[in-house]
């Protein structure tokens, strides 16, 4: 049998110990030599120390407060639960529909062993929906645009998420923001591209709104052709955020003479949104099998087609698309084919009558290929769905804009600064093709830049987030937030029976969480944010916290390198990037107290059996500062869990 | 809602032993004790003794008194069998239950309240008898439970949290057990686990009764700087007379290094070892004179001596001295135990 290493070394450590209270007449522990290199105390007043605890809200790129909305749903507080998110992510009810949930995979609550089942993230998307839905009127809530214009002109171009970002965040500030975009609908690959059936057009219209309607000058059918043009008309600043909006082409034998039943993917999906297409063959072969292929696969389903392949170069779990899509597309009927490479479309008699593939092999890591044989599968349309690509024929190349070798601007990746001080670009257009919730964070980044800029401060000046820790602890047994441990699985998302879904293109498949779905999936939540903090001169080392906690967080040990402490941890760490909370040298022997704050599940049970309360839980809020907000001074209401 | 209740949640690499228990599987219901209190590290170390020695919990006899350290047996192994006796009976108790069942493995834990005071008659014969079980007192100085008057185990002048110094002299298990013949004798403390877990190990396996006396710090009436069963007096004062490791049976024994001092091996009944690291010189944890002398020597110098002092496989226990059958009476059939008033006649009769 092997056994885990023991936690508790009874050698004292390097330094004296201070003394405890009453006891200051004891002489100090035994001294060792000074040890080099022993870890320094961990500073939790550092704001990133316990953001990073809270691994939804460090993996979100816009840091959305995720325990916190959840506890407000969970209270039933809909619309301070949409508020919160409103504030980082910009688009609740969108983002809870489609968002990409970088969120998910780094959630604790995947970390830990459910009993009987696998271990599943919180639904956390999931949950910002119910938020959406139920929010009721907040219109009141949004933050006032002043009548007094504070005299600067932003110019933004297009209308997507990232540039909706932007006016949303400079508007309340003052400025004057004219938007610019190409057709006549605001939105950008939100409208364009998601289908209906994953994002109702209410919804969008709604949260576009939001920001539309509280003063931006939009101008649609107005591409900008020429950014010189645009320049001349002496805007403060200009943002683009103009999108990835090529898509790309296979250039194989027979493209040309098949052209006419061949679909670039973006474009498709455009036409089928602006009402251009309503139909498609029978026989139907998506190419490429990202998320953009999940959306043709799909929207193909809606039009007619019948006999509906996904080709897949490569084998399941090296696909592009999320997991949750590739099953909703499956759950359709569609197939997914793996290990084919096209190598030409077939014409006969001058139209489409299939496509010839390679049926290949991979290697383990499908790093390389071999071919086994050719196929024909024959059909009536092909779409490709094999990425995006950026364009910028818009602006001349003598401006000061520097571009990289693969044609996108040289953009700043704190300040989105182009190479022309005063030009910014955010989402798609900055770095390539993301999602809406890396372009909302983008823009956010971008119009502090904007409003430093338009404020003739350095644009590398950012705003420091600053930090609040809050005991927790209302009496004996008592803390203000469930601390209990709710073994429940992650609730399943209902959706629309086949048949109706069908019926009509923009029929939404996912129902929503019923409000028990939601009452269970919101005590799954382990509440990251209420931190155990720790005070070294109270502890009097009798171990209750280290026996009582669930998951053997927590040692006592001797100080040392990183390396060697985490050898004597009570139980080895899983994940390493989350850090080991160090205090500093213990009052009787000189030994520190050592947190692996990997899968602590935030229970409260280590402060509730201490008892010198050296241990204490306290919620940690994070203040992130947003464009034109006086620093630190930004307190949006403050709940009791 | 807020909760005192351990939640399921286990850390992900949490291992299991041969029977395929994880070390939460020999945890019992939450403590009830004050925070802090020594008795609950005591227990942590006997679940994690008896997961590593992966004893059964239906194996399991859980046997205790009166007092907030005859309380912890509700606190490990939910699923052993257990007896909560009378204050300071808990010796008779187990005497009973081990001749009726020699099968299960058994632990009492008792207070120096209810093993120093009124239950000293029973510790004292239990010893005698070698009644086979590892018999643990959670010594804190002071009758917790009753709110801190002083136990028997107090120190001549130590104070109680009032102020009030003790006068009488103390009884010290240790040298009483030895005086009495005990055949596994050790001292450890609460916040030494390091220590105290592979004494409580060798004194599971070990053949007859094995007491090992626990500093136990009463957080609540015994834990203020005038005591000499604090944290701090007890870390300060800790002599580890004897260093040793558990080797189980099956285990190979690797040559003994010995830093300071000599070492030596004991081989148990069962075939395990007790591999002693570090001894004083002229220290011989199986010659009991040596032992008393040793201990003689550091009376009076308030020095707390701890370790695995003594430890004789050789003395047979209770059912041996006995010759109690093989099979346990309760696997007995009812009809052979107890086989009616006609069969006791005509056994008196044969003594006619
Ligand atoms: C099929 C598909 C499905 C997707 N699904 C998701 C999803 O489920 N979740 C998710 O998070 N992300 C998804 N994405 C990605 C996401 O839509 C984009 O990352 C996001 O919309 C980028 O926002 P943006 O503001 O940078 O640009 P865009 O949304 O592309 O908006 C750019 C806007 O600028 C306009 N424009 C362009 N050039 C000019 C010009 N010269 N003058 C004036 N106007 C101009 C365009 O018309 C457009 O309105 C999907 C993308 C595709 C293609
Ligand atoms: C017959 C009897 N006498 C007295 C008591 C009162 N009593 C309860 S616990 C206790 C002493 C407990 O002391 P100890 O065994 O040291 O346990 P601790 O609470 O210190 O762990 C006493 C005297 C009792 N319960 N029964
Ligand atoms: S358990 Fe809750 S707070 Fe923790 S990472 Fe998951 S969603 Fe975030
Ligand atoms: S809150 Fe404390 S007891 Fe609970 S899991 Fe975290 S460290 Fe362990
Ligand atoms: S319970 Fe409190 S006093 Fe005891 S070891 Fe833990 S932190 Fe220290
Ligand atoms: S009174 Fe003393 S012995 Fe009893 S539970 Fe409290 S601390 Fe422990
Ligand atoms: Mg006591």
């Amino acid at each position: 049998m092997k056994l885990l290493p023991f936690p508790l070394g009874s050698i004292p450590g390097s330094e004296a110990g201070s003394a405890r209270g009453p006891d200051k007449a004891q002489e100090a522990w035994p001294k060792r030599p000074g040890r080099t290199r022993a870890l320094k105390p961990t500073d939790v007043r550092d704001p990133n120390y316990f953001h990073r605890v809270v691994d939804c809200q460090w993996a979100c790129p816009a840091h959305t407060n995720v325990p916190e909305y959840i506890r407000l749903i969970a209270q039933g507080r809909y619309g301070d639960a949409y508020m919160i998110n409103r504030e980082s992510n910009v688009f609740p009810a969108i983002l809870g529909r489609t968002c990409d949930r970088p969120c998910e995979p780094a959630c604790r609550r995947g970390r830990l062993p459910e009993p009987g089942g696998d271990s599943q993230p919180v639904a956390i998307c999931r949950l910002k929906r119910v938020a959406a839905d139920l929010r009721g009127d907040i219109s009141h809530r949004l933050p006032p645009v002043p009548a007094k214009k504070n005299g600067k002109r932003v110019a933004c171009i297009g209308a997507g998420p990232a540039s909706l970002t932007v006016a949303n965040d400079l508007l309340p500030f003052g400025y004057e923001i004219v938007m610019f975009e190409k057709y006549d609908k605001p939105g950008g690959l939100m409208r364009s591209n998601i289908p209906s059936f994953r994002l109702p057009e209410q919804v969008l219209n709604d949260e576009v709104a939001m920001i539309l309607d509280r003063g931006v000058e939009i101008r649609y059918n107005s591409p900008i052709n020429s950014l010189k043009e645009l320049l001349a008309q002496k805007f403060d600043s200009i943002f683009a955020g103009t999108g990835a909006p090529r898509g790309k082409d296979l250039e194989l034998p027979g493209r040309q003479e098949a052209a006419a039943r061949i679909h670039i993917g973006i474009d498709w999906l455009q036409s089928i949104a602006f009402g251009h297409i309503d139909s498609i063959g029978e026989r139907v072969l998506i190419i490429g099998v990202g998320n953009t292929a999940m959306d043709c696969c799909r929207s193909s389903c809606r039009l007619g087609g019948k006999d509906i392949r996904v080709m897949a170069r490569r084998p399941r779990g090296f696909f592009k698309a999320s997991p949750w899509e590739l099953d909703d597309a499956e759950e359709e009927g569609v197939q997914i084919v793996v290990n084919h490479a096209p190598k030409r479309f077939i014409v006969e008699n001058g139209k489409l009558a299939g496509m010839e593939f390679e049926r290949v092999e991979w290697d383990a890591g499908a790093r390389k290929s071999t071919t086994i044989d050719t196929v024909t599968i024959p059909c009536d349309d092909v779409i490709l769905a094999i990425g995006q690509d950026n364009a910028f024929p818009w602006i001349e190349r003598d401006l000061g804009i520097e571009f990289d070798k693969w044609g996108l601007p040289v953009v700043n990746e704190t300040t989105y600064e182009s190479t022309r001080p005063g030009v910014y670009f955010g989402g798609d257009a900055a770095f390539g093709p993301k999602n809406i919730i890396w372009a909302v964070e983008h823009g956010h980044q971008a119009a502090i830049s904007i409003d430093n800029y338009c404020h003739k401060l350095p644009v590398g000046e950012r705003p420091p987030a600053t930090m609040n820790l809050v005991s927790q602890k209302m009496g004996i047994s008592e803390w203000s937030y469930s601390n209990d441990y709710n073994p429940s699985h992650r609730q399943k998302m209902k959706h629309v029976d086949l048949v109706e879904r069908f019926k009509k293109l923009n029929v939404e498949v996912e129902l929503g969480f019923s409000a028990e779905q939601t009452a269970r999936e919101v005590e799954r939540c382990l509440n990251c944010d209420i931190e155990t903090v720790f005070a070294e001169k109270r502890c009097i080392e009798c171990d209750a916290c280290i026996d009582v906690c669930p998951v053997q967080c927590l040692t006592i040990t001797r100080n040392g390198e990183e390396e060697d402490l985490r050898g004597r941890l009570s139980a080895p760490a899983v994940n390493l990037d989350q850090l080991l909370y160090v205090s500093a040298a213990l009052p009787q022997t000189s030994r520190v107290m050592v947190k692996d704050e990997d899968v602590c599940v935030h229970c409260g049970l280590c402060a509730e059996r201490c008892p010198t309360a050296a241990w204490d839980m306290q919620k940690f809020e994070l203040f992130i500062s947003y464009a034109g907000e006086e620093t630190c001074n930004k307190q949006h209401e403050s709940v009791p869990a | 809602m807020p909760s005192i209740v351990k939640p399921v949640a286990t850390h992900p690499s949490l291992q299991r032993n041969e029977l395929g228990f994880t070390v939460r599987d020999y945890e019992g219901g939450m403590s009830t004790l004050c925070a802090g209190c020594g008795h609950d590290s005591i227990t942590a170390a006997i679940v994690r003794a008896l997961w590593e020695l992966a004893v059964p919990p239906h194996m399991l006899a859980k046997m205790s008194g009166i007092g907030c350290s005859s309380k912890t047996p509700a606190y490990f192994v939910s699923g052993a069998h257990g007896f909560n006796s009378a204050h300071g009976r808990m010796p008779a108790i187990t005497s009973g239950a081990a001749a009726a069942n020699r099968t299960l493995t058994y632990i009492g834990v008792s207070g120096d309240g209810d093993s120093l005071s009124i239950g000293l008659g029973q510790l004292c014969h239990a010893i005698r008898r070698n009644v086979p079980m590892l018999y643990v007192i959670e010594n804190n100085g002071v009758y917790g439970l009753t709110k801190g008057q002083f136990s028997a185990s107090a120190d001549i002048d130590s104070k109680s949290k009032r102020g009030e110094p003790n006068r009488m002299a103390p009884i010290d298990p240790v040298t009483l057990a030895l005086n009495l013949g005990a055949t596994f004798v050790a001292r450890s403390f609460s916040g030494d686990k390091e220590q105290l877990v592979p004494i409580l190990k060798a004194a599971f396996v070990h053949r007859g009764f094995a007491l090992v006396d626990v500093i136990s710090p009463c957080v609540t009436f015994n834990d203020h700087s005038s005591s000499t069963k604090s944290y701090l007096y007890t870390r300060k004062h800790k002599v580890e007379a004897t260093e040793s490791n558990f080797v189980p049976k099956a285990q190979e024994i690797v040559a003994h290094i010995s830093p300071n001092g000599h070492g030596a091996n004991v081989t148990m009944h069962d075939g395990s070892v007790v591999r002693f690291t570090s001894l004083p010189a002229n220290y011989d944890p199986t010659d009991r004179t040596r032992v008393m002398d040793y201990l003689q020597q550091h009376t009076g110098t308030g020095e707390v001596v701890t370790g695995l002092l003594y430890v004789n496989p050789s003395v047979p226990d209770m059912h041996e001295m006995n010759k109690t059958p093989d099979i346990a009476l309760t696997e007995v059939p009812f009809e052979k135990l107890c086989p009616g008033a006609e069969v006791l006649d005509k056994l008196q009769e044969d003594w006619r």
